[in-house]
């Protein structure tokens, strides 16, 4: 049965032909996002599945990025393959998959140019750090030499490959009149590097080769943890623009059918939309009725009834009838597109945040240009050796070049997210953490958020078990929600015959023992339901038999959650695109006075804007595409795992667990991460208050330098690694959420 | 002295296969699936080797 629905819902073949990449020899390759695989099983299972159909060559799982990639032949003994059967295979296995925009391709030549990066300057560092202890042991003059030429043709390549990264970024700062971090790194690197040369040269015993390659491996490998972790990070219109079919089949005035891509189809064309699908292009229902799936307009997951007339928005899922309709827009002035554009525009506001390390780095870039720059100076007029003075001036730039902040950042950081992942939290950004603690107002979706946004069976106990039975059965023929919450009490019911679903009104099948109806009360027995909140009503040939009631249940964890939230002064409110009355009832019962109902996409945004405007740091919790633009637009943002794609990827933090004791978690364990952080900048200064004067002295020689470098290195990631001891939870521990997150808050 | 002119070049040189081994496993792909990888170690799989 899941497969079978599982198939209900797979891209259309033409759709599928469309997504693929074409291979030699008539062969074409398919990657699809299947996110329900997370084990060894799940991975010989798809591959064992795929390999069993003749048309497929070669299929792979990637468990990381829970994609599977298959090569299939466009043709088999001279018959077309249907990709559809292959994407069958899948769902017959029980998994679901998704057709996704390919566009991650270039994150990764990113991640992998600073690993490569790493590795070439962790191996020039390692080799010109042998090469330097034994200098520093005593080499006689012509061994020293010759160590010092080997070191400068390790290191000039290296620092040109390896620091290309660094080079560039100062540039592009400099050249836009601004100052950043790597302004002192390419400084103290490029000149450590001249005057080790010249020294070289000229015989001398002090060279910085060591120096200049071990600063480049540190930074390096601060840079890439950042770049990992980011990484995950997905660009959330790529999300969106997933939601829209790439074609859809468009009815000509002579009746002919063409399959047609989608941002070719034209307003005032007939396009049909059967059910499973998804709206192509905002259009009106010219023929047929069904229920569509508003929730990407309104958050809400109850089906919406269409029927002639009806406009419907694109990205929303055709679920129960097949329609005709007429196309009342272009692709690009389509509801996904306008919430695209509120996407696109909302980011902004997140790109204004400037992180902890570059705004420390505005302080600190000048002020050790300063001091290194005052030494060259003074030392040079005091002394009249200007080439000592230089030396002096490069033992300042490098003792104090900023590995606690290149480094201390994103080490605190990753252990973070580390931290946050064992209790099932994904953080997409080191930067989210740090807005994360400064969060001060949390404003929540309703639907899906604070519940769990799926009706469920409130009084299975009152009904007869054979006639719950009887109900499950013929409500498991529907994709409609409250049918398939009734569905997941199926057993063993007489099977039903002729079933066919009224769009809009409810289900109908045959027994031996007559008409059954499922559905709404005027539909099932010819009389209005009464009474508050969603329900169905199961009648025999026109008699009614039982009354359903459904209702949305909060998340676990949420009244402890709010509660917790609320003693540590967070100021909290709701915004949701439900009916006011629903709204209410969820605000009143965990105590959130300020709410709004009935608010759509923009006026989210707008909501969180004007929050914003009055300086507070909003953080916002949502699930729904309609939640999209507010995630992206809030200071921070939280989503579920069970949230739209879209809301997903635009939010800074995925909760995968069941409970919302999540958000405590993660606001303190945010918060802890700053504490650190601040430790480390803290203990930069120390650190510098110390090895400033020694350095201006002139006391700093190449070894005094290199340990003072690798010391402050270590204790910085030493520090940051406290953040995983205490506070850990189990699984288990983690359902006692209240007591647990309310510890790390106080801790 | 002597001793150093094969030696520096041995450290060398087994440092740079170091490197090259590493470039070339990111290079073939073998970091692109780490979770993946840590499950298929246990996958016996069939019996008969692919072809």
């Amino acid at each position: 049965m899941e497969a079978e629905k599982a198939l209900h819902e797979l891209p259309p073949s033409d759709e599928l032909w469309m997504a693929s990449r074409q291979l030699d020899n008539g062969r074409r390759q398919t990657e699809l996002a299947v996110p329900g695989v997370y084990c060894g099983a799940c991975i010989s299972t798809i591959e064992k599945a795929l390999k069993a159909e003749p048309e497929v060559e070669r299929a792979r799982v990637n468990l990381s990025t829970k994609r599977v990639t298959f090569v299939w032949k466009e043709e088999i003994d001279g018959k077309r393959t249907d990709p559809t059967k292959l994407v069958g295979a899948i769902a017959a296995v029980g998994y679901e998959s998704h057709l996704f925009s390919a566009a991650v391709e270039e994150a990764d030549s990113e991640r992998n140019l600073l690993l490569r990066s790493m590795a070439v300057a962790g191996f020039a560092a390692m080799n010109i750090m042998l090469l330097s202890v034994s200098v520093w042991s005593g080499a006689d003059a012509a061994t020293r030499d010759l160590f010092h030429w080997i070191s400068a043709a390790i290191a000039g390549p290296t620092i040109i490959y390896a620091g290309q990264h660094f080079y560039k970024s100062a540039f592009n700062a400099l050249r836009h009149g601004r100052m950043n971090m790597d302004v002192p790194i390419v400084i103290a690197v490029t000149l450590s590097y001249g005057m080790s040369l010249w020294e070289t040269m000229h015989h001398g015993a002090e060279a910085y080769f060591d120096a200049a390659v071990s600063l480049l491996f540190f930074l390096l490998i601060g840079r890439t943890l950042d770049h990992l972790m980011r990484d995950r990070a997905r660009s959330a219109i790529t999300g969106l623009a997933r939601l829209v079919p790439r074609g859809a089949t468009v009815l000509s005035e002579d009746g002919m059918r063409e399959f047609r891509p989608v941002d070719e189809i034209v307003p005032g064309e007939r396009i049909v939309i059967a059910a499973g699908e998804r709206i192509p292009v905002d259009c009106v229902v010219r023929e047929g009725a069904s229920d569509v799936d508003m929730s990407i307009v309104n958050g809400e997951s109850m089906p919406v009834t269409v029927a002639v007339g009806t406009s419907l928005r694109s990205g929303t899922l055709n679920l129960t009838g097949s329609l005709v309709a007429e196309a009342t827009a272009a692709m690009r002035d389509s509801f996904v597109a306008e919430i695209i554009q509120l996407m696109e525009a909302a980011e902004g506001g997140k790109a204004r945040y400037r992180r902890i390390a570059d705004r420390a780095a505005d302080i600190y870039a000048p002020a050790v240009h300063t001091l290194a720059f005052a030494a060259l100076i003074v030392w040079g007029l005091y002394s009249g050796d200007w080439k000592h003075a230089l030396t002096i001036a490069i033992a300042v730039l490098i003792i104090t070049c900023p590995c606690a902040l290149g480094l201390a950042v994103p080490v605190v950081q990753v252990v973070a997210a580390g931290r946050l992942f064992k209790d099932g939290i994904m953080v997409k950004d080191g930067s989210a953490m740090e807005r994360l603690a400064e969060a001060d107002t949390v404003v929540f979706d309703k639907t899906g958020t604070l519940t769990a946004g799926r009706p469920r069976l409130t009084n299975a106990a009152e009904v007869a078990p054979d006639i719950l039975a009887q109900a499950a059965e013929l409500a498991s023929h529907s994709n409609h929600p409250l049918s398939k919450a009734l569905a997941a009490y199926r057993s063993g019911g007489a099977a039903m015959r002729d079933v066919r679903e009224v769009a809009g009104a409810g289900l109908e099948g045959k027994t031996d023992r007559g008409i059954w109806r499922l559905g709404t009360g005027e539909f099932a027995s010819g009389v209005a339901s009464t009474g508050e909140g969603s329900q169905t009503v199961l009648s025999l040939d026109g008699e009614p038999l039982a009354t359903f009631q459904f209702e949305d249940s909060l998340r676990p964890g949420a009244q402890a959650t709010i509660a917790n939230l609320r003693n540590n002064g967070f100021s909290l409110s709701i915004l949701s695109g439900d009916r006011e009355s629903a709204v209410a009832a969820i605000a009143r019962r965990l105590g959130i006075e300020s709410w709004q109902s009935g608010v759509r996409p923009g006026g989210k945004v707008d909501a969180v804007k004007a929050l914003s405007a009055q300086g507070r740091k909003v953080l916002m919790t949502g699930d729904g595409i309609n939640d999209a633009p507010a995630l992206a637009a809030a200071h921070v943002s939280m989503a579920p795992a069970t949230a739209a794609d879209v809301g997903r990827q635009a939010a800074d933090f995925v909760f995968m667990h069941e409970g919302l004791d999540a958000v405590a978690t993660a606001i303190a364990v945010s918060r802890k991460a700053g504490r650190l952080i601040r430790e480390n900048f803290g203990f930069a200064v120390v650190y510098n208050a110390i090895a400033i004067p020694l350095a201006l002295a002139g006391l700093v020689s190449p070894l005094v330098a290199a340990i003072a470098m690798s010391s402050s290195s270590i204790v910085v990631v030493l520090n940051a690694l406290r953040l995983r001891g205490g506070g850990q939870k189990s699984r288990e521990d983690a359902k006692d959420d209240s007591v647990s997150s309310s510890a790390v808050l106080a801790s | 002295m002597n001793l150093l002119v094969f030696l520096i070049p041995v450290a060398l040189l087994m440092g740079a296969l170091g490197l090259i081994a590493f470039l070339w496993s990111l290079k073939s792909g073998q970091y692109e699936d780490l979770d993946g990888a840590a499950w298929r170690v246990l996958d016996d799989g069939e019996d008969q080797p692919e072809d």
